[in-house]
């Protein structure tokens, strides 16, 4: 019986082929730019887990205050507030995984005839712990390394890229940093752009000591403008925020009533919320698409309601030789369903081929979910049944003699 | 006796008009048994195509009773005269009824669409309807494509299909010329001649005069009712 309802339905929709494929279109819209909207929303959402994952987690960067900003209080002298003891004292306490002191600025490489100007870290191993980042060859300098202020190097890949041949091996290599030579130990596994798009892999680490210097030529050897740290926990972290602000209170001299002489900036919540603006983007992407398969499944129930009147003497005919309600409201239901299915499949296809289409031209992550086709699909077939529902009720519910009679 | 395919006692219709209640049939009596083959007289307005209407359980009376093979049909629902519209009962109307974008075979085999018969059968079936009322060969042809004493005859190999006991016709030949409408009188006759009951509506005598029972309207009642017994006479064969 349903197949022979779903072959009335689909001469209905082949002896009107304009009314159909013009119905169909709202659909595929609908549909088309929910899956394309849905494309990028998660891939935004992709790219920005993507960028988080290479950050390090639990982490905390305290910033030194300076003499020039307002509102915090300078340390004595006009160096940085934050050095090294202040470091090694944090790592002292409960819940911490990692603490490094960090002096870094932008440097020019040379090597041989090249030169590149990159960001020059200068720190201690447990950096490269606190944001998780390995090395695809050599080895990580030591803290004895920093102790004697060796001039050992570890290179990013964008770094290395732009100052040796692509089939050329960096390690062992010398390059000059500000006059001073410094032997490549260690090649770094890449990492991509960070949270503010900055290209994290164009980057140079070394012992901090060597880089305060001979490097940046500092005054208060010791001294830091940053330090990372990391928590062991995500738990902990508002428990190590309030340790190492009263530690760093009391190490600094702070009375009461005196602000910080740093700033503590958690990067775990930073990275939060990055990760819930995509998210809310995606929504939102996906809330505006949405409005557009409505549109959509509107068109259909004005194409069905004026098929309905169009076809009315057709409907009386079918029920004069037999048709029960059931079977017209079958029959119009189907009809519906079948179109916006159809709109739904050609909708998918353009939708997922504009998607890659956008990934090929500008280079956007774009992430086509299993997930996101089958609710495009879900709610394209409940389009239908919703908004056909009712033209179909209304044919089912005509009189046949009435019917007959129409004109 | 055979028995009674129609029983209808105070049999009455009146329309909702803007001018208030209107009664087109004002309670008729009537039986029509099984083999019979009567025609409806009267002028036009008298209520013919109400009560043909009646008969076909297309409308419902605002009064009296109607047996449809002794079952009383003022107590089913839509879908159990649904069922008596695809089964028992095969309806030809006057301007003919087809679906204009469907192939001769379908149209004929659409009721069987309604008893849940699978397509290919259908087809079959359509088909072999046509064979007899003389248009094989037109299976896949569309109704604009065919004159129309030949789309009577699909819309009555369609009434054919599912074998009913009663053909109910509300004037069959009033669109068509007096030689075809002269072939269609012939092929109910040949139907009749099988035993199937044939009611049909008309205002022209020659076309009566194919029934063996002649039933007059005026102004909504039965005015006379009788037995012509040259019907078998006046009939001409069944040819194409
Ligand atoms: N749907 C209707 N609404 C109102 N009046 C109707 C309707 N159908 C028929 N009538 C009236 O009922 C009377 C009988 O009509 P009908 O049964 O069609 O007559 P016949 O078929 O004998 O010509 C006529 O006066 C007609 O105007
Ligand atoms: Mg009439």
């Amino acid at each position: 019986m349903l197949g022979a309802m779903l072959g009335e339905a689909w001469h209905a929709m082949g002896c009107n082929r304009m009314r159909t494929a013009l119905t169909m279109l709202g659909m595929v819209i609908g549909v088309g730019s929910v899956v394309l909207m849905m494309a990028i929303g998660q891939g935004a959402q992709y790219a920005v887990a993507q960028t988080i994952s290479t950050m390090g987690s639990n982490l905390y960067i305290l910033i030194s205050g300076s003499t020039n900003t307002s509102g915090v209080r300078t340390g004595s002298g006009f160096g940085p507030t934050l050095n090294v003891a202040d470091a090694e004292a944090i790592a002292e306490l409960d819940d911490i995984s990692n603490v490094a002191p960090v002096h870094q600025g932008t440097q020019q490489l040379v090597y041989g005839a090249k030169n590149w100007s990159a960001t020059v870290v200068g720190t201690t191993p447990a950096y490269l712990d606190a944001r998780a980042w390995t090395l695809t060859s050599g080895y990580v300098f030591g803290e004895s390394d920093v102790r004697s202020a060796t001039r050992v190097a570890l290179i990013g890949r964008t770094a290395a890229e732009n100052l040796f041949e692509p089939n050329e091996d960096p390690l062992g290599k010398t390059i000059r940093i500000r006059q001073t030579p410094f032997v490549i130990i260690g090649t770094l596994g890449a990492k991509g752009q960070n949270l503010d798009g900055r290209d994290q892999d164009d980057t140079i680490i070394i012992p901090l000591t060597t880089a305060q210097r001979k490097v940046f030529g500092v005054p208060f050897a010791g001294s830091v403008r940053t330090v990372v740290l990391q928590a062991s926990s995500a738990e902990a972290m508002p428990a190590v925020e309030k340790s190492v602000t009263a530690l760093l209170r009391q190490r600094h001299r702070l009375r009461e009533d005196m602000d910080n002489d740093f700033y503590i900036r958690n990067l775990a919540a930073a990275a939060d919320s990055a990760a819930e603006t995509t998210r809310v983007m995606s929504l939102l992407l996906g809330a505006i698409a949405s409005v557009s398969l409505l549109v959509g499944g509107i068109g259909i129930m004005n194409i069905m309601l004026v098929s309905v009147t169009e076809r009315t003497r057709e409907i009386g005919i079918r029920m004069a030789i037999g048709a029960r309600q059931k079977d017209i409201l079958t029959q119009f239901l189907l009809e519906a369903i079948m179109i916006s299915i159809a709109g739904c499949l050609i909708g998918l296809v353009l939708g997922i081929s504009s998607a890659l289409l956008i990934n090929a031209i500008t280079n956007m992550v774009i992430v086509i979910s299993g997930g996101s086709v089958l609710v495009a699909f879900t709610v394209a077939a409940g389009v239908g049944v919703f908004f056909g529902f009712y033209p179909a009720r209304k044919a089912a519910a005509l009189d046949p003699i009435e019917a007959l009679r129409y004109q | 006796m055979p028995e009674a395919v129609i029983r209808v006692a105070g049999l009455g219709k009146s329309y909702v008009t803007a001018a208030g209640l209107f009664p087109a049939l004002k309670g008729v009596d009537l039986t029509i048994r099984r083999g019979e083959f009567v025609a409806i007289m009267g002028p036009s307005g008298s209520g013919k195509s109400t009560f043909m209407n009646l008969l076909g359980c297309l409308d419902t009376p605002t009064m009296g009773d109607y047996y449809l093979v002794e079952r009383n049909v003022a107590h089913m629902g839509s879908d159990e005269l649904a069922i008596l519209r695809n089964r028992t009962i095969g309806f030809v109307f006057q301007g003919f009824n087809l679906l204009p974008r469907m192939s001769l075979e379908d149209n004929v085999a659409l009721p069987l669409v309604y008893s849940g018969i699978e397509r290919e059968v259908r087809r079959a079936k359509g088909r072999q309807m046509l064979a007899r009322v003389g248009l094989d060969g037109y299976a896949k042809s569309l109704p604009a494509r065919i004159s129309g004493g030949q789309q009577q005859r699909v819309a009555i190999a369609r009434a054919l299909i599912n074998s009913p006991r009663l053909i109910l016709a509300d004037e069959p030949t009033g669109n068509l010329d007096s030689h075809t409408g002269e072939e269609i009188m012939a092929l109910f006759g040949q139907l009749n001649d099988e035993g199937i009951t044939i009611v049909l509506v008309t205002h022209e005598a020659d076309i009566a005069a194919h029934a063996k029972r002649q039933v007059r309207f005026f102004d909504g009642h039965i005015v006379s009712d009788i037995i012509n017994d040259s019907a078998t006479l006046a009939r001409k064969p069944a040819s194409c």
